[in-house]
């Protein structure tokens, strides 16, 4: 490849990961970060002025379902973990292999590997080679492992290897073929629901067999307040566990299915307002480490069918960036919290040199003005779908520019 | 006809004022006054069809088509009596012959129904919110004949009119105080729902009972009282409407055995001595006689409405294709829709 030009940034609000945003400039040399702070431009620089604007890490989106370049370039972000839900799963080491090598060089994909074959939560594929073949995490996806005992198993493998389990907090069981949360708009509107109580059931199951296993357990949505609270004790207790969010889930309750709109037609499904309130004051105490796109783009094939028929996903790559900004403008979070939230721990937890702004990183860094106002568009979205239930909202907050590697990807 | 009550042009909003709706999806659509603008449009047709000759060529020339993407029976037949009684070519689509077995979307089935130009289209569906979709895509009027279980709101509009008829036998048309107990599975009824959305909003004392497993979560919420004891339940109430318990549902974990059902809520002779004196029983079919309501209970002569109830689907029926179709038909006063008044 040919050699390119260092890269330095200057005149920005630099967010590092750690400590308040400051002042600074950084440099960076082939494909990393060589200084941050009081650097300045040498001969032959490129030279960027980030004009007051916020300069983050890239965004590193912890579990998405489809590999959308230009959607995660719209939103601020260079690498995302893949969830082993593809058509076929990834549960093969060549699968996995080919995912991450798909979106180089300009956007990096981290796969996450099928916890069981075909993800039917029965036998173990070859967690070992796909290790080596680039796999960062291991996932049952959207699924739920109902025979403990394998579970505990694959949990077992996984803590051997190193690799955090990804899991998905609904008890199948309770939640069957549930399209919705318990509640009056589901009753209202005759929807199959499931009590919110699945999801706590499921990450108390789960809690404790990775605390036998000593395994490293992420929960990739946690979305009501029983089961946050028990995130919550057992982070106290020590337990390795990490969880996650999307926006979607602090942004909108249950309500928001009224009409039977499928754009809001969610796994695991809205919760009641009282959830979502639970679900801020997790993001505000640190409960919640992460808060991720879930990027799942669906056209009208999947989306314009009756509510129940309809997949479950949102488009969410372009909204991730500005409805996290949001929470700082509510005052839930700051933006130091909020450059954790998007990379500083999905780097930590997928175990990969990014996520912060510090001398021997990848350099891939986001340009962000954080008050950019724009509004959200279903019809012109970058993503291949506009499945969005943020449909002509309002939102502030745009990456103006993004580097990978040191590499421009846009400017 | 002494019983018939003064002509509704006195009671509503002149012309289209007293239906702005393009569709009938739902109860919960419908102010009071509309749904009391239904029920007295279909008297004239209660009258009709106790005619020898039921006939009228009000809806000549137009086509309906009952697109029933689940099996039904009585329904369909009933909107198939009705657009016949009205003058209409009526047209019916059985799922099991369109090309829905074929992978084709609900979508593309709607845009073909609607450019063969049908007038009215009357669909059931098993998925709940399914002929709302369809209704945003068609031009014409959507009659919605129960979806999932969501809505089934000509059922309601007939259980209503059953209702007013006994009343007024007894010297009343007001819904407010009578007291309503709905039994059975509660969960999974789409009859439930919308009835319960109507005899509500009508201002009806309603109860529903079921077992827990078949109660939906948060029913309180839709103003009615619920009950897991069928015996409390149907104390002093006025009216006893049973649902079907749903076959396919009957193993598992939801209910031990039919005749376990039957023991705790099955509608005994001996049970609607609790309900008032006076009480009436109510039953949308089709019946498990022996399960949910015993032969000698649905068969009284005195207290059973549910022959009434199918007479009154008819009348209904044709109230409501006659309504929805006046402004294609350009009646005098129907204008088209503006934006803001579509449903």
């Amino acid at each position: 490849m040919r050699p390119i030009a260092p890269l330095t940034i200057t005149g920005g609000k630099l967010l590092t990961g750690s400590g308040e945003p400051a002042a600074g400039a950084i440099r960076c040399e082939g494909d990393l970060i060589t200084a941050v702070g009081d650097v300045a431009a040498q001969d032959g620089d490129r030279k960027v002025d980030a004009k007051g604007k916020i300069v983050m890490p890239g965004i590193i989106d912890l579990g998405v379902f489809e590999i959308d370049k230009p959607a995660f370039h719209f939103g601020g972000v260079t690498r995302a973990a893949l969830m082993p839900d593809q058509p076929p799963p990834l549960d093969y080491p060549a699968r996995v292999r080919f995912a991450a090598s798909y979106g180089k060089p300009d956007f990096w994909v981290h796969p996450i590997a099928a916890a069981t074959r075909g993800l039917e939560g029965s036998e173990l594929p070859e967690l070992g080679l796909m290790k080596d073949a680039g796999a960062k995490a291991v996932s049952s996806g959207r699924k739920w492992i109902a025979d403990s005992g394998v579970m505990l198993r694959v949990l077992q493998y996984a803590a051997m290897l190193g690799l955090p389990f990804i899991s998905h907090a609904e008890d199948a069981g309770i939640a069957g073929g549930a399209v919705a949360t318990d509640g009056e708009t589901a009753t209202r509107l005759g929807l199959a629901s499931a009590p919110a109580q699945a999801e706590a059931l499921a990450v108390m199951r789960d809690v404790t067999l990775a605390e036998m296993a000593g395994a490293h357990l992420h929960i990739r949505q946690v979305t009501t307040a029983a089961a946050l609270d028990i995130v919550r004790k057992a982070k106290d207790r020590g337990v390795r566990v990490t969880c996650g969010v999307t926006p979607a889930h602090f942004m909108l309750s249950d309500i928001a299915v009224n009409g039977f709109l499928t754009f809001a037609r969610l796994s695991p499904p809205l919760r009641a307002e009282s959830d979502r309130q639970a679900v801020l004051a997790a993001l505000s105490d640190g409960t919640i480490d992460v808060v991720a796109s879930g990027h799942d783009p669906r056209g009208a094939e999947d989306k314009r069918l009756p509510f129940a028929d309809a997949a479950p996903g949102m488009a969410g790559a372009e909204t991730l960036l500005p409805l996290t900004l949001q929470l700082v403008r509510d005052g839930v979070i700051d933006m130091t919290r909020m450059t954790q939230l998007l990379c500083v721990n999905p780097a930590k937890i997928l175990g990969v040199p990014a996520g912060r702004l510090e001398a021997g990183l990848e350099a891939d860094i986001a340009i962000v003005d954080p008050d950019r106002p724009w509004i959200v568009d279903s019809d012109r979205m970058e993503a291949q779908a506009g499945n969005t239930p943020f449909d002509k909202q309002p939102v502030q907050g745009r990456a103006l520019g993004l580097y990978k590697g040191g590499m421009d990807v846009k400017v | 006809m002494s019983d018939t009550p003064p002509s509704s042009s006195t009671r509503y909003p002149a012309g289209g004022l007293a239906f702005p709706h393009k569709d009938l999806t739902g109860i919960s659509d419908l102010p009071p006054w509309q749904i009391l603008y239904l029920l007295d449009e279909a008297e004239q047709w209660v009258a009709l069809n106790r005619q020898p000759t039921k006939h009228v060529d009000a809806l000549a020339g137009l086509t309906i088509i009952n697109a029933f993407f689940e099996n039904s029976t009585r329904t369909l037949l009933s909107f198939e009596i009705a657009g016949k009684r009205l003058g209409a070519d009526v047209v019916n689509m059985h799922a099991a012959q369109s090309s829905v077995k074929k992978g084709e979307t609900l979508i593309d089935t709607a845009t073909t129904l609607n450019a063969m130009r049908a007038d009215a289209i009357v669909i059931r569906h098993a998925s709940s919110g399914a002929v709302r979709l369809i209704a945003d895509k068609v031009d014409c009027p959507v009659l919605n004949a129960g979806d999932g279980r969501h809505e089934h709101p000509t059922q309601a509009l007939l259980d209503a009119l059953t209702m007013r008829q006994w009343m007024r036998s007894r010297g009343s048309e007001e819904f407010t105080g009578l007291k309503v107990a709905i039994c059975g599975d509660i969960l999974h009824s789409r009859v439930a729902r919308s009835n319960v959305l109507l005899l509500t909003a009508l201002g009806a004392d309603v109860r529903v009972c079921a077992p827990p497993a078949l109660m939906p979560v948060a029913i309180e919420q839709m103003r009615v009282s619920a009950f897991t004891n069928f015996d409390e339940a149907i104390d002093g109430v006025d009216v006893v409407m049973m649902l079907r318990l749903q076959n396919e549902r009957m193993s598992g974990p939801f209910i031990p055995s039919a005749r376990e059902y039957r023991h705790l809520y099955g509608l005994t002779q001996t049970r609607l001595k609790r309900a008032a004196p006076h009480a009436l029983v109510m039953h949308p079919g089709p019946m498990n006689r022996g399960v949910e309501i015993d032969s000698d209970v649905a068969d009284h002569v005195e207290r059973s409405a549910i022959t009434t109830q199918v007479e009154m689907g008819v009348a209904i029926r044709m109230a409501c294709l006659d309504v929805l179709t006046r402004r294609a038909r350009g009646v005098d006063g129907w204008e088209p829709l503006n934006g803001e008044m579509t449903s």
